[in-house]
């Protein structure tokens, strides 16, 4: 695992970076903007609450921590292999071949390719959220609390990984549908932004069971806060966040396998 | 004029290649304006009235402002342009015995119409089916809707030609682009009506350019603003902008060197 993944994973990641380290304003321009970006979301979140105390029964402060669950774990994933959404255009023109024949994981190769540090910019926003709602949001802090708030941050951005592969995956099958993977990836961030107690129940059933992104945000924030799921879902939804995570990637990767083996190359 | 037809109607050509592509944009637009509409629709719950605004009001804003992404892109994709500055490609555009401006601008206008027929229509009538909006029955405020979205189009282009145009000093106009991404839907209303914003903020907002992407066309199918009013401010933002780039432009080509050749 190490010698196969990680080691070329942290190799290819550095080359990129020295790469954009050639052009140092552009990379903080671009870094800027997208801290801009994802910082109007916020902002967009604090003109709403202008407007009431609360919303589904989660206050300006509750609020905030889910957001910055949400948006911390969705994009450091997309920090980490964010890139692999350009599988289609790699099978397009031929690059996934070459990736294919290279003594490193395809994956690896798939996920530094055009790594930027730039996304950094995009979690800043949410690490700064995160940290004024844990502040404000009158958390119990004891000793297990600060352990588990690293393992949900960690299951979170897994779960994130794995949606992204997944939504990859897909353009093994469809070659133009990289869009439609993003009604899953930044459609998913946009709905577990907001505490799901807000939405339909069909809603909320469907990113619970179907696609478990309710397992990003909104059940650690219920863990974190210790307060009793408003929607009345089993109350041991929110101990299940890593096992979820882990089924998420397991499930990933055999949808990664499978379109792997279903490859058949453009040709010439 | 016979030669911005035949480029109007090659761009328009140009997008309807990329069906799998509409296609998947159309169910990003409808999943957004689905998880916006019900964001909104638990504010409208605490609070039934916001300046104005009811929920229906605020829901149909959000499926005119995702129906008209495929028209303004004011997410992207931003004008060749830029591109071809980056690579001397622009010579051969400067090359040609038309004005470029209009030669981009029918292009884009070309795009623009091939969206608002093909995408804009479907998210717009996924939106009012799941959320049983209240549409107009006077056939007039649709007139004055088609007729806010072809404005809007203009300024759509306006802006993303100035955008491009920086190219022609700074090199690269993805720095510049970016930040019109970040500005476009934030100031327009699309990430949440400017209705919802601060009045200070919003008083400011109304009047730039942005607010003729979104924010105008929805108030003037809700029949909140007065039609002529708005349909006036896109007007004159769609001229400034144009007059400007068309300076702009005349300048940036008097002073470009493409290297090579």
């Amino acid at each position: 695992m190490v010698d196969r993944v990680l080691v070329p994973y942290a190799l290819l990641v550095w080359a990129w970076c020295r790469a954009a380290a050639q052009y140092p304003v552009s990379l903080m321009l671009l870094t800027l903007a997208l801290l801009g970006a994802i910082g109007s979301e916020l902002v967009a979140l604090l003109f709403v609450f202008g407007h009431t105390e609360a919303l589904g029964g989660f206050t300006l402060a509750e609020a905030l921590l889910v957001y910055g669950l949400a948006v911390t774990s969705f994009r450091t994933a997309d920090l980490l292999l964010g890139n692999i959404e350009r599988l289609g255009e790699h099978i397009r023109d031929g690059s996934f071949d070459v990736m294919l024949v290279r003594p490193v994981a395809p994956l690896v190769q798939l996920a530094t390719d055009g790594f930027s540090l730039r996304r950094v910019g995009a979690v800043v926003p949410g690490v700064v959220a995160l940290a004024v709602g844990l502040a404000s949001a009158g958390v119990a802090w004891t000793a297990g609390r600060v352990a588990v708030l690293a393992v949900l941050l960690a299951s979170g951005t897994a779960l994130c990984c794995a949606v992204w592969l997944a939504g990859a995956c897909l353009q093994f099958f469809v070659a133009e549908a990289r869009q439609l993977a993003h009604s899953v990836t930044y459609g998913g961030q946009a709905l577990t932004e907001y505490p799901l107690s807000i939405y339909p129940r069909a809603v909320v059933r469907a990113v619970t069971f179907v696609v478990p992104l309710a397992f990003v945000s909104y059940q650690p924030a219920l863990y974190l806060l210790d307060r009793p799921d408003p929607l009345g879902l089993w109350p041991g939804l929110r101990h299940l966040c890593p096992a979820v995570a882990v089924l998420g990637c397991v499930l990933a990767a055999l949808a990664w396998r499978a379109g792997l083996r279903h490859y058949r190359s453009t040709g010439s | 004029m016979r030669v911005f037809c035949a480029v109007f109607a090659l761009g328009l050509r140009r997008h309807s290649t990329y069906r799998a592509a509409t296609l998947s944009a159309i169910v990003v637009n409808c999943v957004f304006g689905v998880v916006n509409a019900l964001v909104l629709l638990a504010v409208f719950d605490a609070r039934p009235r916001i300046n104005g605004y009811t929920a229906a009001d605020a829901v149909t804003q959000v499926f005119v402002a995702q129906a008209l992404i495929g028209v303004t892109a004011i997410f992207g994709p931003p004008l060749d342009v830029g591109g071809r500055v980056r690579d001397g490609s622009v010579a051969a555009d400067l090359l040609r015995p038309v004005d470029p401006l209009l030669w981009w601008l029918a292009q884009d206008l070309g795009r623009a119409v091939f969206g608002l027929l093909v995408r804009s229509v479907p998210t717009f009538a996924s939106g009012a089916v799941l959320f049983a909006l209240p549409l107009p029955a006077d056939p007039l405020r649709w007139a004055v809707l088609l007729a806010s979205a072809v404005l809007a189009a203009l300024v759509g282009f306006g802006l993303r030609h100035l955008y491009a145009l920086s190219a022609f000093w700074l090199g690269d106009s993805r720095g510049v682009e970016s930040v019109g991404w970040l500005l476009g839907p934030f100031c327009s209303g699309m990430l949440l009506p400017l209705t919802l914003f601060p009045d200070a903020a919003a008083a400011v907002l109304r009047l730039l350019p942005w607010a003729a992407l979104v924010q105008v066309p929805a108030e003037v199918f809700l029949g909140r603003a007065d039609a002529a009013g708005g349909l006036l401010h896109q007007a004159l933002w769609a001229a400034a902008l144009l007059a400007l780039g068309a300076v702009l432009g005349s300048r940036a080509r008097r002073r470009v060197v493409v290297q090579g050749g």
